[in-house]
């Protein structure tokens, strides 16, 4: 008999949902990262040699998207803070190619990051490097002996690739290897090429140091974090709800899906499935997980083909005919027409003949879902009827949408499938 | 009525059907849509998830859905349209405002970069923390593809960039796969709204519209002849609605008359049917304008030809000019070398070879029309003129005005004075109409018979062919 009211259904529900979105959506850090470790503490020895030791150090983190590049860094990051010495004394700058994609503007926020705007106030600065070193001066302690370790994380490295003359990235790296202050340069990038990206004296600035993040996981390996990342901890407040949630059976579902995750800390399809979950249906199912991974990997092309009219139904299977027959060679409006009317006189009982305004109109609705999309984009002195075009959509793609589509007249279809047209 | 919306299994959401428009209560009790998917996924009380990407057909309820569920539920949310983002400060601008009031968005900087509205964002966020979800809905996202190539990867990862419970909801008619940037970005929720069936949605919804002094079957049976002409060619629902409502007062007409009455289908079909024809040849294709479309309905006694926009009979034209361009006409689409056959007095030994080389037969037709230099032109123009015209500059000035009226076009540099070249910019029927305003000679009629013969790719024996057009110099 205890005395605290267990909790009812519906709020253990909640509380599941909540964890478990807290998790899958908001990418809260897991106490250690899944199958990671060895990258996790090299990278952990190398911040703290930076941190405690006053090394420079530069290393470039490099994986596919969702192999878990950001949450790696997260997790070492706040062990290292955790240290007393590193706790006092690190600062921590943190750019993103995506929202820094000048350098000036990378400067400002480094300014700003390292709550230096008052010292710099409103001098002006020759270059990019003055600046950076007067900054980096601004750190150094009252005896001017040592100066503070910072640690730079650079998300999206290639596209600090993409600067002009990459000058912050010169710099950067160049402050690394002069031994002046400690630094420590991380660059994540998901491109695996990216040292091709950099100019030689870039690149020989650079130490060359690489953690790669290839998630090379066995079904079994795969089966376990699945399964880690959906079980709900155990000091969730309702051990019997806990327990049934945990060992619900959904394995055999999970085979089909570890073809095609794309990174496993980005889980839209078990996203999917736990946002399923109700008061009428509390535990997780495999139908929810099949469910979620059929809505995942449904072609979408297809799909708005489903809801084409009549007329530009025929207008793409004339299109496919013309690949057909001149093997992929763009066409014209003209020639899309000459095939419909030839369709219209000698095939058709159900469609009558449409005006050629009216075919047009189809035809540039058709150009405006970008199914249709000309050879060279770019105002030219061609009429429009005359403009080449090329269909965007391949053969089996138009027949699978036949099959699927509403009502479709049987003269139309037989025309689809003959050979020729 | 009320409807029961169950979200995350707590909360029973209840809707007043009072309020909200006939529309979305069809909207949420079909089961077409996969709403609940929606509302579970974007759910406003716990963290959901940093980007959802809705795509489907033109007129399926894509913004009205999202944007009823915003206001009923009353969560705080900005509705953004990327057409009017010119600039992505402007994005910036109504995002800050909707959230955290004007103030906040006047402390932007004058061209805003993203990383001053993250950090803005980040500065009042941390102020007035959410206790709900905020979403933010852009609608019309393909727009957003033209905008700074890192402004779609940014936002669609939003929630962690700046560290707060927000949903960046996208809307569109064109697939994700064509928004993905090269390097790959945080890949968003995908969702579909599905477009309309014929026969339960498409009729329903038309229907609730009807005129109150008619009977809702009379109108349903009025929507029926209407999809039966344009369910073909169109299945978007705001140009149906249009074209219902304008076209319905021909419709009734034989009602009020007394002509017939509502249970005769068959009568009013007859009646409406070729009226709808000739409204899909000019108001579904904008050539006039709704306005005209009901005054021509109005004091239609006579059948009177509507004046429409690309109509070729009123566009007036000098004498020369017309024969300038059915010249000019003549010159880009029968190849050079057959000129001499067609166009010289004297002609000289007919041979028997094909004068059409099999590559033009297709080249002709499809392909448009090809350059021409302005000799040419003259020379077939002189050819094609019954009376003798002496090469004054009148006659080269209104080559000039045809180029600006862009029945011809210029080809290559504007500067090139010494041997312009043009393309004829008229199909076909225009030039017939033209040449049957002109008091053409036969031989004319004949000279474009002989290029409709080419172009239909039909030739006959050459033989009958050589005769034909060595009589017709003669004449």
């Amino acid at each position: 008999m205890s005395k605290r009211r267990s909790l009812t259904e519906a709020q253990c529900v909640s509380l599941a949902q909540k964890l478990l979105r807290e998790r899958l959506c908001h990418q809260k850090l897991p106490d250690r990262p899944l199958a990671l470790d060895s990258q996790y503490k090299h990278l952990l020895e190398l911040l703290r040699r930076t941190a405690v030791h006053g090394e420079s150090n530069s290393v470039l983190i490099v994986g596919p998207r969702g192999s878990g590049k950001t949450m790696l860094l997260g997790c070492v990051l706040r062990e290292l803070m955790s240290l007393k010495e590193a706790q006092k004394n690190v600062l921590l700058v943190e750019l993103n190619g995506l929202l820094q994609t000048d350098d000036k503007i990378a400067l400002k926020e480094i300014t700003r990051q390292l709550h230096l705007e008052n010292v710099v106030g409103d001098k002006v600065f020759g270059s990019f490097a003055e600046n950076l070193a007067f900054l980096l001066e601004a750190l150094k302690k009252g005896d001017k002996s040592s100066s503070r370790p910072v640690v730079f994380v650079l998300d999206e490295f290639d596209l600090f690739a993409h600067h002009k003359n990459q000058t912050l990235l010169y710099n950067l790296l160049d402050v690394s290897q002069s031994a002046q202050t400690p630094v420590a340069v991380l660059g994540l990038t998901c491109r695996l090429d990216v040292l091709e990206l950099l100019e030689k004296r870039v690149k020989s600035r650079f130490s060359h140091r690489q953690i790669h993040l290839f998630s090379s996981l066995s079904f079994a390996q795969y089966v376990d974090a699945v399964r880690s990342q959906l079980s709900l901890p155990p000091d969730f407040p309702d051990p019997k709800f806990s327990d049934a949630w945990n060992h619900s059976s959904y394995t055999q579902s999970l085979f089909p899906l570890s073809a095609f995750t794309a990174g496993i800390f980005k889980p839209i399809h078990l996203f999917l499935s736990v946002s399923r979950v109700s008061v009428s249906h509390s535990t997780l199912h495999e139908a929810d997980l099949l469910e979620a991974s059929r809505l995942i990997s449904a072609d979408s092309k297809a799909i708005i083909l489903h809801g084409l009219s009549i007329l530009e139904l025929c207008l793409i299977i004339a299109m496919k005919h013309l690949n057909d027959t001149y093997d992929g060679e763009p066409f014209n409006f003209q020639m899309v027409h000459n095939e419909f009317k030839k369709f219209i006189q000698r095939k058709s009982h159900s469609i009558h003949k449409f005006e050629k305004p009216v075919v047009m109109k189809a035809f540039e609705h058709l150009l405006q879902l970008e199914l249709v999309r000309p050879v060279d984009s770019g105002v030219c002195k061609v009429q429009r009827e005359y403009q080449l075009m090329r269909l965007m959509l391949e053969h089996g793609q138009v027949m699978e949408a036949l099959q699927r589509y509403p009502q479709c007249p049987t003269d139309v279809k037989q025309w689809a499938l003959s050979a020729f047209a | 009525m009320k409807i029961h919306l169950c979200l995350t299994g707590i909360k029973t959401i209840i809707l007043d059907c009072n309020n909200i428009s006939q529309y979305s209560v069809f909207l949420i009790n079909s089961a077409l849509m996969n709403r609940r998917d929606i509302m579970s996924a974007v759910n406003p009380d716990q963290y959901s998830y940093p980007s959802v990407f809705i795509y489907g057909h033109r007129a399926t309820g894509k913004s009205h859905v999202v944007l009823s569920i915003m206001k009923d539920l009353e969560l705080p949310h900005a509705s953004v349209d990327c057409v009017e983002c010119v600039s992505s400060g402007l994005l910036f601008h109504q995002v800050l405002s909707a959230f955290f009031g004007p103030d906040a968005a006047a402390l932007l900087p004058r061209c805003p970069s993203l990383s001053d509205f993250v950090r803005l964002y980040k500065q009042m966020s941390s102020n007035s923390p959410a206790t709900q979800t905020r979403y933010i809905i852009l609608d019309r996202a393909e727009r957003m593809r033209d905008m700074d190539f890192s402004l779609l990867p940014a936002l669609l990862r939003l929630q962690e960039l700046v560290n707060d419970n927000v949903t960046v909801i996208l809307l569109s008619e064109i697939v994700w796969e064509k928004f993905r940037p090269n390097t790959g970005c945080f890949e968003p929720l995908l969702f579909h709204f599905p477009d309309y069936s014929k026969g339960k949605s498409l009729v329903q919804i038309l229907s609730w519209d009807h005129h109150p002094s008619y009977t809702p079957e009379l109108y349903a049976s009025y929507i029926n002849i209407l999809l039966g002409v344009f369910f073909s060619v169109c299945r978007d629902l705001r140009e149906l609605r249009h074209l219902a409502v304008l076209n319905f007062s021909k419709f009734c007409e034989p009602l009020e008359k007394g002509e017939a009455k509502e249970s005769d289908i068959h009568k009013l079909w007859k009646n409406i049917e070729p009226h709808l024809q000739r409204a899909m040849q000019t108001v579904y294709l904008r050539e006039v304008s709704s306005v005209q479309w009901e005054q021509q309905q109005m004091d239609e006694k006579e059948a009177t030809t509507l004046r429409v926009l690309s109509a070729h009979a009123h566009i007036e034209l000098p004498y020369y000019s017309k024969f300038l361009l059915i010249a000019a006409y003549l010159a880009s689409f029968n190849p050079a070398r057959t000129d001499r056959r067609f166009f010289l007095k004297s002609h000289g030994k007919i041979r028997k070879t094909n004068f059409l080389k099999k590559h033009e037969k297709t080249s002709n037709h499809l392909l448009g029309p090809k350059p021409f230099p302005l000799d040419r032109l003259m020379a077939i123009f002189y050819s094609v003129v019954d009376s003798r015209v002496a090469p004054t500059a009148s006659i080269f000035s209104q080559i000039s005005s045809l180029v600006t009226l862009q029945l011809l076009s210029q080809v290559g540099h504007d500067d090139q004075l010494d041997s312009p070249k043009y393309k004829c910019s008229v199909s076909l029927d225009f030039i017939l109409a033209i040449s049957r305003c002109v008091c053409v000679c036969v031989r004319l009629l004949d000279l474009l018979a002989l290029s409709l013969v080419i172009q239909s790719q039909v030739v006959r024996q050459e033989r009958s062919l050589f005769t034909a057009v060595s009589n017709l110099h003669l004449l």
